[in-house]
């Protein structure tokens, strides 16, 4: 072997250059809880933000204008749930609070679990629509047969700029279903 | 050895100048200017941006076209000795950076344009599948019927695997177009049922991602009536080439008839849940839902390509308990490429497909499910 | 330096474990350029089945989950397993002799580095051997494509990606520690040839972003079999997140690839132009600006994922901003040939077609800068011209021209010139007609990563198929130049080229196995 081992000062460098490494490793992950954070702020992809307390509602002044909010459903892939709003939209004042609800049924004959994921239209219109109640981000399980009825209480933020007067929430259905057990069962059938 | 190279060049050249004369006509070289402010905004984007291109490029590659000619130690060009020019430098550093910010300026007031998606007349859900799009027409009321149907390729696979002559729109026809009026605002909501795909009609420049669990939005106003193709433009697995999007613009009373028409058949294909129908029908029904549908995975002779996609020839289940086949169609098998094709098709279509099945590539039950019996299904759980 | 004298004087050890256990870099080099080059013939291959099925509308020969098993292979392979080793063994052989170094810092790491690609590779290729296929889902991997709906492969996949990006931070490491701690005395920072300087920043930004790719496959593994939710929106995760996270790497990515080539190109033009390279500092400042401007950008690839339009603006004006010191770059190339007094063997011809053809592919990245126009490029046989176009005529033809320059002071013999110029006529022409076409392709509406495509498509995608056979054909030319120039060929002088200037050509030709044991006489250390 003709190399020689390295120099004390290209050791320091080289651990120095490793933990760079490492960090930018770690750095990585950080883009996950940071990329939220933009979200939230921004509205990017129009993820609404979190829960309001009703508090925070009852100080909202109640303003003139008048804004419709349309209702989306979409199943994900193999979610067999019928799903859908019960109203397909509504009009509302900016601050004034509404309560629309989902309906949902699960027509398999075995229990299943599906979870809703909010989406809002325009994107910049998300960190304006403020959920007081929201059924987003639950696991909701079903016996079969069972129908229920999920309802959202929400108001607009009165800030929500003028030339925003329609917005469209989504929810897009998904089955969290554990199928180790149950898939077995239906492909012997 | 130049003027070898040259030689090269002219032939291939020639070559390709011959070629061109018979096949002028399909050579389509530039982005479409399309038919809506946008895109004709955006054509003018396009070009403004290519000459700016094109007029650096001449002058960059002039002077060095030139050095090459004259500069040549042949010619007993001498080297000269400068290496660095400040005076030189900033000017080429700041010359690009005004032609930049010219660029910018219009670039900017078209993306501002696109983006005002507010006040539109009409709103379309369109989902994307693999590999499929879904258009549903919102609807103010929840009492109105609603107008929903897929969309899916419609060039026969005889085409694709070369048995046919292939015909004028391969591979960028469907079976059910979006209907659109013109000079109406239309916004779309775009999303995805399962990966990302991306929903694109060159002629009103708007190409959309769609996103599981997300909605991104984009709108139109078409100014001329016509017939618009265009395709899905994200790699979205198998049959990635092979969702393309048709879209008709018509005038408003041309679409309002369409639209109560299709209101009128959803009403009808509810209707018919009940009525009977033969074996010939259910057959042939069958099979042109199979060559649209089933064929991409389970194959023209019900092969399928195991592992991911089980063959129906021979199956347990399409030969085993007419009423289980029932459910794996309508409830799809979680955790495998076989969707829930309860949702996506009526108890008639779900009838005639399971009767095709049953009765093809070698498997022989005989039986004849009628749409009653996967409505029955279909309603069970109430 | 405690190492026995005795060492420096031996050559290399004999038969196959002088190149299982070598620590020399000049052997390290030679193995990376070899397994460049056999991954850029495999990663060939794949793209001759891809334009052999697209010579004609209709699926003639492959089914296509088989053809994006080839697009995303080709894209794996020619990014990590050819372009990144081919740079890396340039790498290895010229940074020590060109700064005066006896070796690289880190010569066990470097064995080690190298090593692990082999394994790398043939774990990502097995897979196309398996059941369930190769990968794919296109180089880029999107989830959920690439994570709920991947076939088993992916943990192949996965786990090749780590190793490669194992040996590409190994690699950066001992490249950083070789050029700040192992210039010879009198060599500064402002003297360091351009190759040095590239690969340098080079070296941080692979540091920088391979870590990043790391953690991105890392996550998609958790995703795929331990049931987390990074890129599933079903457990609040995000597909969008996915792509942020990839073009953080993927963007510097692309500027690992072309600085080094920029470096290359910046010591064969004025070898041949026979004239001091047009302003060295500032194309210094120009490759950090870019390596800088990298950073922030990323988020051009996702202009139609539907972001805010303040974040597409901002996109916009920060990547329109890299045409200013990449500008400066090409002036100052054309301000070097101005006035000199120039040859044209192989090496300058593959370089002044770099600049021209790889100028080309910076208008287009011009072009698909602009957001509004984007959405009418993205995916797109336009996009797949535009980074063809700075990937193969740019990265490509720059190793190429590498290799013709200092194949003399590797082997000892001059390459037959003859066979060289046709390699390079060959590829020239055959690189036009494939990726020009693509551009009309493109903007005519032909998406990319797709099987079969639209009637009105199909003359361009004749005449680029038969571009791609006449360039994939003639890069067998190369293989016979290098393996004639091994073997023999006219006696290779020390400087080589008239015009050559550096280190490296006060060596004899070919290099002794051992270099600047002792450090080279400060006065043959020059300005550039």
């Amino acid at each position: 072997m003709s190399n020689q081992s390295p120099t004390s000062t290209t050791k320091k460098l080289v651990r120095k250059l490793m933990l760079a490494a490492a960090g930018m490793f770690g750095f990585g992950f950080a883009l996950v809880p940071l990329y939220d954070v933009i979200c939230d702020i921004t509205g990017l992809n129009g993820k609404t933000s979190g829960q309001y307390t009703v508090a925070e509602a009852e100080t909202m002044a109640v303003s003139d204008r008048e804004i419709t909010v349309q209702f989306m459903a979409q199943n994900s892939e193999g979610m067999v749930w019928e799903f859908h709003p019960n109203d397909m939209q509504v009009k509302v004042h900016p601050g004034e609070v509404k309560v629309v609800s989902y309906r949902a049924k699960n027509p398999n004959d075995f229990a299943m679990i599906g979870q809703a994921i909010p989406s809002v239209a325009p994107n910049e219109a998300a960190q304006y629509l403020k959920k007081l109640e929201c059924f987003c981000f639950a696991e909701q399980k079903l016996e079969p047969g069972e129908e229920i009825d999920m309802a959202i209480r929400f108001f607009i933020d009165e800030n929500i700029p003028e030339k925003i007067t329609k917005l469209t929430l989504s929810y897009s259905l998904f089955d969290l279903t554990d199928y180790s057990e149950p898939a077995q069962e239906i492909t012997a059938r | 050895m130049l003027p070898k190279a040259k030689l090269w060049l002219g032939l291939v050249v020639a070559a390709l100048m011959t070629l061109s004369t018979n096949l002028q006509a399909a050579w389509e070289l530039n982005m479409t200017r399309g038919v809506t402010q946008i895109s004709r905004d955006t054509y003018d984007l396009h070009m403004q941006i290519l000459w700016w291109c094109v007029a650096i490029g001449v002058v960059v590659f002039g002077v060095m076209l030139w050095s090459i000619i004259n500069h040549r130690k042949s010619k007993g060009a001498v080297a000269a000795a400068f290496h660095e020019s400040t005076k030189v430098e900033i000017l080429w550093t700041v010359i690009p950076f005004i032609i930049l910010i010219l660029m910018a300026i219009p670039a900017t007031r078209v993306l501002t344009e696109a983006y005002d998606s507010s006040e539109s007349d009409l709103d379309i859900q369109v989902t994307g599948y693999q590999w499929r799009w879904e258009y549903r027409y919102l609807r103010e009321d929840a009492n109105e019927e609603e107008v929903a149907f897929y969309s899916i390729l419609s060039t026969p696979r005889d085409q694709i695997n070369n048995d046919l002559p292939k015909e004028e729109h391969y591979l960028l026809e469907v079976d059910k177009p979006l209907v659109i009026p013109v000079n109406k605002k239309v916004r779309f909501l775009v999303t995805s049922n399962d990966v990302i795909h991306a929903w694109w009609m060159p002629a009103f420049a708007v190409k959309k991602d769609a996103i599981p669990g997300f909605i991104n939005e984009a709108w139109t106003i078409v100014e001329e009536p016509g017939i618009y193709r265009g395709q899905c433009a994200e790699l979205c697995g198998l049959d990635h080439g092979f969702m393309p999007i048709v879209v008709h613009a018509v005038p408003q009373e041309e679409y309002d008839a369409w639209y109560a028409g299709q209101q009128q058949a959803a009403a009808a294909t509810r209707a018919a849940a009940n009525n009977v129908v033969t074996l010939s029908a259910a057959l042939e029904q069958g099979e042109e839902i199979y060559n649209r549908i089933c064929i991409a995975c389970h194959q023209a002779n019900g092969t399928g390509l195991p592992p991911a996609f089980p063959a129906l020839a021979g199956s347990a289940v399409v030969n085993g308990d007419v009423e289980a086949n029932i459910r794996l169609v309508i409830n799809g098998v979680p955790g495998t490429a076989m969707a829930a094709y309860g949702r996506q098709l009526n108890p008639v279509e779900l009838s005639a497909i399971i009767t095709y099945i049953r009765n093809s590539f070698g498997n022989s039950t005989g039986d004849l499910v009628q749409p009653a019996d996967v409505n029955t299904i279909l309603q069970e759980a109430q | 330096m405690s190492a026995a004298h005795d060492d420096h004087h031996h050559g290399p050890a004999k038969g196959l474990s002088r190149w299982l256990y070598t620590t020399n870099h000049k052997d390290i080099g030679t193995l990376y350029l070899w397994f460049s080059f056999a991954m850029f013939l495999l990663g060939g291959t794949f793209a001759m089945v891809i334009r052999a099925e697209l010579f004609q509308p209709g699926l003639q020969l492959v089914d296509p989950n088989f053809f994006n098993q080839m697009t995303t292979m080709h894209g794996l392979v020619m990014v990590f397993g050819a372009v990144m080793p081919a740079f890396v063994g340039l790498a290895n052989w010229l940074i020590p002799m060109m700064i005066g170094a006896p070796d690289m810092a880190l010569p066990r790491m470097n064995n080690w580095s190298f090593w692990i690609l082999p394994f790398a590779f043939a774990m990502l290729s097995s897979t196309l051997l398996m059941d369930a296929g190769a990968p794919n889902f296109g180089w880029t991997f999107y989830a959920p494509l690439s994570t709920t709906y991947a076939p088993e492969t992916v943990t192949f996949f996965i786990f090749a990606v780590h190793l490669m990006g194992a040996s590409s931070i190994m690699g950066s490491i001992n490249i950083i520690a070789t050029v700040l701690n192992m210039r010879a005395p009198g060599m500064t920072m402002m003297k360091m040839p351009l190759f040095v300087w590239t690969w340098l920043i080079t070296a941080y930004l692979l540091l920088a972003v391979m870590p990043v790719l790391a953690g991105v496959v890392t996550m998609m593994l958790f995703d795929v079999h331990f049931g987390t939710s990074f890129f599933n929106a079903a457990g609040g995760g995000d597909p969008v997140l996915f792509q942020h996270v990839f073009w953080f790497f993927g963007h510097p990515e692309v500027y690992i690839m072309i600085l080094p080539a920029f470096g290359v190109i910046s010591a064969i033009i004025p070898t041949f132009a026979r004239k001091r390279l047009f302003g060295y500092d500032s194309m210094v400042y120009a490759s950090a600006s870019i390596a800088f401007l990298s950073f922030i950008v990323w988020a051009h690839h996702m202009f139609t994922v539907g972001m805010p339009i303040a974040g597409e603006l901002f996109f916009m004006y920060a990547t329109m901003l890299i045409a200013v010191p990449t500008g400066v770059k090409v002036f100052n190339w054309t301000a070097t040939m101005f006035r000199g007094s120039m040859t044209f063997e192989t090496p300058m011809l593959f370089a002044i077609a770099f600049v021209v053809l790889f100028t080309m592919g910076g208008f287009t990245g011009l072009m698909l800068a602009i957001t509004p126009a984007d959405f009418q490029y993205h995916d797109t046989y336009f996009v797949v011209a535009h980074f063809h176009y700075v990937l193969v005529p740019g990265s490509v033809f720059s190793i190429m021209a590498a290799a013709y320059y200092w194949m003399p002071k590797w082997t000892g013999h001059m390459y037959d010139e003859r066979l060289g110029k046709l390699h390079f006529w060959m590829s020239f022409i055959g690189i036009n007609v494939l990726f020009f076409p693509q551009h009309f392709l493109g903007l005519a509406g032909m998406p990319r990563r797709v099987p079969d495509y639209a009637l009105q498509f199909a003359d361009f995608n004749w005449i680029s198929s038969i571009g791609g056979f006449m360039f994939g054909a003639s890069q067998l030319i190369l293989l016979v130049v290098v393996i004639k120039c091994i073997k023999g060929g006219p006696k290779a002088t020390a400087q080589v080229w008239e015009g050559a200037q550096g280190l490296e050509w006060t060596l004899e030709s070919p290099a002794p196995y051992h270099t600047f044991t002792t450090p080279p006489d400060p006065k043959l250390i020059h300005a550039q």
